[in-house]
């Protein structure tokens, strides 16, 4: 199972190949391919899985060299460890859902071929990055896979606004992939290799120095906060939920979007090696989950809840991984790292199921205004029962799975007061617009009758998906606990970096999360269910702070102002430039090389010709003169004879007596000619 | 004027030492140039016996009797009949009055003078290693045994180049069958 | 003594030039010709006195020379009377089809 783990990603890559040239046509079969190499991928996922827990835990890698110099190795390879193994079952649960789930929302979609292929690529690049064993590779990856999430981000591109949100996506990921790429190479160029292991080993050597530690992880970070839309590159993800909704699920709540955070854990030596770089992930981290929050409250497109709330519990992630670097540099022990990884997994089901499911109700009342819906609980049963769930898991009540990892984030931050604080506020504002959202959509009563008269429940490939999700979003958290699993005794020692550390639950902490959680549930339910206090009057009482959250804290208008079009301007005074100066040059080279092209030709025809034809003249007026020669009489050829070589013989003795002889020759000659054509003709002899 | 003198007289010393041969000498000398300026080609036929007939003597006076027979055998004997047959085979009744030189005599003279200047110059000024030693009393016998000895084989390649010739000759001017 | 007979045999040989340039008539020029054979071997028996004496290899040369000269006098009349029958007369000067 091991050894052959590298084909977990070839399975889907091999659908998009025979779906893009051969099965395009066939709609059934492209479908059926597609799920088929993703379920073979997900058994092999969890075979791994099982191999590696029978392992205890010992990675596994694999390279082959790629491009071989005495100075530069680069390695296409993969390393199998705990953390790989958990994201590649994560990917593969989330992929194949929302892919059986695409049988239903899709359909009838003319380029259900076409999605298809997209859904397998993508998650072959998922799959690769996660599996790869050196940072080109998961740059490779990193980068195929933003491509893909543009692909279907503007998969529907006959509309604008989903044709130019693809085109934020990529772009402003390209910005975090700069950083990046720069990080990459500054790390290549310090420790000599791009390869995990001998980067760690090298990093925990202290064979780099602090200073440049620091900028390294700042700039690998940056790469993390555009995959990852963390403050200030969050901006793409809300406007990405004009993709088709198990896109949104798929990429933008389960697996592209965690892959900043994987990324991040994956290179924890590296970030715990300087305080500096990890306290900058922890509190970007920290800005991001509460701007994300507080603008949550506010929203009233159903994906658009959900798009600021997987912004927030990223930066959850985030900010528990950069906590965990802080308190490594400073030699503490501390569940950050169980924290982010496991509320990783956690909250790719939850959320997963959470887009799902607001797939479904928008596939029933086709809308996606949550003040369009209401009382949609007795209309659709299977997708409000787990989309509950899913609330209650993000809230952070057990025994439902987000209560594990939530609580142990907010272990993680107990140490450092102002994490602490921020922590416990984003919890209970979690909770409340999650449940906002869940009594506005479903609970109460319709508010327009028409849509909600229309209304029915999803298909089977639409629920069953869901119903997974929604076992999973129970018992997935679970393994959290320290119970013994397989031989092993829970998640935090199967997924840990560093030394194995014991961590004692702290009960007190426990209660004050469920508390916060709680109260949050209890605030929103007085307000939109029970409607205790009126909204609108809240609302007309903090107009200014509602119109401020409302409009994303008018970042979207900052960078319009300040980068966009000062480039577009630019752009413009460029394109006047090329326009006129460069393209005048091109002109007038044409119109010179016209001009220099006659003047040739004149010379051609008669100069080069003139001498062509010159040389035939001067032979016809030579030999005009020459023919004389050939008198036809043999007499005459053989008085030549007999002078030349009497004149040959005399140079050999006199040289000049011959040329006077030969002078001499020609005179009597000319002579003898001359009076001969003066003499008359005589009569013929016969 | 005194070296013209001078080998006038020696010139005259020449004659009275050598007289037969300068008189063969003068015959040959006279006739070959009446040869090359006659207008009557018959003439010229005559002259070129006389003339083949000084050779034959300066034959004789170089010792080489066979060498002189043959000499007027072949020469007299065959090739001037043959010469005046074909003179009178070929004759032409207007061309006695015409002049027997083309238009290059002008010239030609010069070309045989040059020529002639050049071999005598060539001739004196030769290193020749002149040996004093007697020829064999016996010609004709020397020449016999040489022939048929170390001579044989061009003596019969010569015979079929006679061959050769009389068969050509005969197939050159045989009237054609009309 | 012995450039008294080269003298005059380069005399003959200049005339017989003078000869085969200078005559119209086709016979004319195989006369000359038969003239500077004639000084020839008479040069070749000169040598064969005064230079090379054992042998006789000039006067054996001076025969075969005779005949050849004898074999190509038949031939050329022949062909005379060949450019007789032809022209109607044996003026060199109208051979000259050759001519520019």
């Amino acid at each position: 199972m091991l050894e052959t783990a590298y084909l977990i990603p070839v399975y889907p890559l091999f659908a998009f190949t025979v779906i893009i040239f051969f099965t395009r046509w066939n709609e059934k079969l492209s479908s059926a391919i597609s799920i088929g190499a993703i379920l073979i991928g997900l058994v092999h996922s969890v075979g791994v899985l099982l191999a590696l827990i029978s392992r205890h835990g010992l990675p596994y890698e694999v390279s082959v060299p790629f491009i071989q110099h005495p100075k530069i190795l680069l390695e296409v390879g993969m390393w199998i460890d705990p953390l790989t193994a958990v994201m590649l079952v994560v990917v593969a649960i989330v992929s194949s859902c929302v892919q059986v789930y695409s049988l239903g929302y899709m359909h009838g979609d003319p380029r259900w071929s076409r999605y298809f292929s997209y859904l397998s690529l993508f998650t072959f690049s998922m799959l690769g990055l996660v599996i790869s064993n050196n940072f080109f590779m998961i740059f490779m990856f990193w980068e195929l896979v933003g491509l893909t999430s543009y692909l279907l981000i503007g998969f529907w591109f006959e509309k604008k606004t989903a044709s130019d949100a693809g085109k934020k996506a990529f772009i402003t990921n390209r910005i975090g992939d700069f950083g990046f790429i720069i990080g990459i190479i500054l790390l290549f160029a310090y420790a000599g290799t791009a390869n995990y292991q001998e980067v760690f080993a090298k990093v925990s050597a202290g064979a780099i120095s602090p200073g440049m530690l620091t900028a390294i992880g700042i700039l690998l970070f940056c790469g993390a906060v555009g995959k990852s839309a963390q403050f200030p590159l969050h901006v793409w993800l809300p406007d990405a939920m004009e993709g088709p909704t198990p896109v949104s699920a798929l990429i933008h709540a389960a697996t592209m979007v965690a892959a900043g955070v994987y990324m991040v854990a994956r290179g924890m030596t590296v970030f715990a090696g300087s305080a500096e770089a990890s306290t900058v992930i922890a509190v970007i981290g920290l800005i991001t989950s509460f701007m994300a929050a507080t603008i949550a409250l506010t929203q009233v497109d159903i994906k658009r809840v959900l798009a600021y709330s997987t912004c927030s519990q990223l930066g959850y992630m985030i900010m528990a991984l950069g906590l965990y670097g802080v308190d490594y540099a400073h030699h503490h022990h501390s569940v950050g790292y169980y924290a982010g990884t496991f509320h990783l997994m956690t909250h790719a089901f939850f959320k997963a199921l959470l887009f799902l499911g607001a797939g479904s109700v928008i596939h029933a009342v086709h809308t996606n205004d949550i003040f369009e819906m209401g009382g949609l609980r007795k209309k659709m049963n299977i997708t409000s029962i787990t989309f509950l769930i899913a609330c209650l898991s993000i809230s952070g009540i057990p025994p439902f799975s987000g209560f594990f990892s939530k609580d142990e984030i907010v272990v993680a931050s107990s140490t450092h007061p102002f994490f602490f604080v921020g922590t416990l506020l984003i919890a209970f504002m979690t909770a409340f617009y999650m449940f906002r959202l869940y009594f506005l959509t479903f609970e109460g009563s319709p508010r327009n009758q028409h849509k909600y008269d229309h209304a029915h429940e999803s298909p089977t490939s639409m629920t069953l998906p869901l119903i997974v999700l929604g076992f999973l979003s129970i018992f997935a958290g679970w393994t959290g606990l320290p119970f013994e699993w397989f031989g092993l005794t829970g998640f935090s020692h199967f997924v840990y970096h560093g030394e194995l550390a014991e961590h004692h639950p702290s009960y007190l902490l426990m209660a004050i999360s469920v508390v916060v959680g709680g109260s949050g549930i209890l605030f929103s339910y007085l307000i939109y269910k029970r409607k205790a206090w009126s909204s609108e009057a809240i609302k007309a009482k903090v107009l200014p702070i509602q119109k401020f959250l409302f409009n994303k804290w008018y970042i979207d208008e900052l960078y319009e102002a300040t980068i966009i079009q000062p480039t577009l301007t630019l752009a413009r005074k460029l394109w006047w430039f090329d326009a006129s100066v460069i393209d005048g040059m091109v002109n007038f080279a044409g119109w010179f090389t016209v001009k220099w092209a006659d003047a040739k030709e004149l010379f051609d025809k008669y100069i080069i010709d003139g001498a062509v034809n010159g040389i035939g003249h001067v032979c016809m007026a030579g030999s005009f003169f020459l023919r004389f020669i050939q008198t036809g009489k043999v007499q005459f050829y053989a008085l030549v004879i007999i002078v030349t070589s009497v004149a040959v013989v005399l140079y050999k003795v006199t040289p000049q007596g011959a040329i006077i002889y030969l002078v001499l020759a020609l005179i009597v000659g000319g002579v003898g000619l001359l009076s001969r054509l003066a003499r008359p003709e005589r009569a013929e002899t016969d | 004027m005194e070296n013209f003198g001078t080998s006038l007289g020696l010139f005259w010393e020449f004659i009275k030492a050598n007289p037969i041969f300068c008189l063969l000498a003068f015959i040959t000398i006279l006739s070959a140039l009446y040869v090359v300026t006659l207008r009557n080609i018959f003439h010229c036929a005559i002259f070129l016996v006389l003339a083949l007939f000084g050779v034959a003597g300066i034959y004789i006076l170089l010792g080489a009797e066979f060498l002189a027979a043959v000499q007027v055998l072949i020469y007299v004997g065959a090739v001037s009949i043959l010469m005046i047959f074909a003179i009178m085979l070929t004759a032409h009744l207007a061309s006695k009055r015409i002049s027997q030189n083309n238009e290059q005599t002008g010239i030609a003279i010069f070309a045989s003078a040059g020529f002639l200047m050049v071999s005598l110059g060539s001739f004196a000024y030769s290193i020749w290693r002149v040996q004093t030693t007697e020829l064999p009393e016996n010609n004709t016998l020397e020449i016999g045994k040489l022939l048929m000895t170390d001579f044989v084989l061009p003596f019969e390649v010569v015979s079929i180049v006679l061959l050769a010739a009389m068969i050509g000759a005969i197939v050159l001017a045989r009237r054609e069958k009309s | 003594m012995m450039m008294a007979y080269l003298a005059l045999a380069a005399i003959l040989f200049a005339i017989g030039i003078f000869g085969v340039l200078t005559r119209r008539n086709a016979i004319g020029i195989l006369m000359s010709l038969e003239l500077m054979f004639n000084a020839v071997n008479i040069n070749l028996v000169t040598f064969n006195k005064f230079i090379a004496p054992e042998g006789l290899t000039g006067q054996i040369f001076a025969i075969f020379v005779v005949v050849v000269a004898a074999a190509e006098a038949v031939v050329g009349l022949a062909i005379v009377l060949l450019l007789y029958r032809n022209w109607k007369g044996v003026d060199i000067d109208n051979i000259n089809i050759m001519k520019w």
